[in-house]
């Protein structure tokens, strides 16, 4: 077993466990703190496919800036584990884990059998994913999508605070 | 690595985002499992990208990057939306001192 599969069954059961306990916790802070431990084990998954932009790209934006976001409105409402909405129907909740599972199986059950899935996945090296191949990239075909996402920014921006604004 | 070995990482995060999204009441949580989602879709389409790029190695050394600028442009649509849905659920707080989802069964009151 080389160092990559080593690392691959590691950062794999990592995401795995803590995307579970984000599902499974009941304080939701501990289930923040599990999906930033989740956005870690993804972004090592992306060093190990040497697409080195978007691991710290993934690290800054939702590591950083949207679980921080998370963990300051949660603060903010005074969340713990107390005030936590419990699901009275018990059926409900092994329905949700019933029909999850079942997608689950599904998907697997279709993809498993397909001849594509054998190819290898590149691991460890390429360029493609360096900041210079997908700055030029970004910067010659994919320039006027990077300027409209600028506006898509600027109205998000409005509409929050159009929304959390006190009324009246 | 085999690609399948991605997928089925994808898959098994991807489900248990739509389990969380199914049986957890807290607003909050819904939200988080979203991203989880979106989360489990990047790394696909990353590994998708690499196994492309090792088969068109030879004739194009930079092929297959579109997909990790459409990842890119994922976490940019992503951080709109997380901004927007939070400022949502602040004001259903204040509207109604919960964040149980079941509260806004209905439109009226």
């Amino acid at each position: 077993m080389s160092a990559i599969e080593i690392m691959f069954w590691f950062l794999s059961i990592l995401a795995l466990g803590a995307a579970v306990m984000v599902v499974a916790s009941k304080s939701p802070v501990y289930s923040i703190l599990f999906l930033i431990l989740t956005f870690f084990a993804i972004s090592g998954h992306y060093i190990l496919l040497n697409a080195q932009f978007l691991a710290v790209v993934n690290v800054i934006v939702y590591a950083g800036a949207i679980m921080v976001l998370f963990l300051f409105v949660v603060m903010l409402m005074n969340l713990n584990a107390e005030s936590e909405p419990h699901q009275k129907n018990k059926w409900l909740l092994y329905i949700g884990g019933i029909s999850g599972g079942s997608l689950l199986l599904v998907i697997v059950a279709a993809l498993k059998k397909t001849v594509a899935t054998t190819q290898l996945v590149q691991m460890n090296n390429g360029e493609v994913g360096l900041i210079k191949n997908l700055g030029i990239k970004l910067f010659t075909d994919y320039v006027f999508p990077f300027e409209i996402s600028s506006v898509l920014f600027l109205s998000a921006m409005i509409g929050a605070v159009v929304i959390s604004k006190k009324e009246g | 690595m085999p690609v399948y070995y991605y997928i089925f990482l994808a898959v098994a995060l991807f489900s248990i985002g739509v389990i969380g999204v199914l049986i957890r009441r807290n607003a909050i949580i819904i939200f988080m499992c979203v991203e989880l989602m979106l989360n489990a879709a990047n790394l696909l389409l990353v590994a998708f990208s690499k196994m492309h790029h090792q088969a068109l190695m030879k004739i194009n050394p930079t092929a297959a990057s579109d997909a990790q600028v459409f990842v890119f442009f994922i976490m940019v649509v992503a951080a709109a939306e997380v901004s927007v849905g939070l400022a949502i659920i602040v004001m259903m707080y204040r509207n109604t001192h919960s964040v149980d989802v079941n509260f806004l069964n209905r439109l009226k009151n």
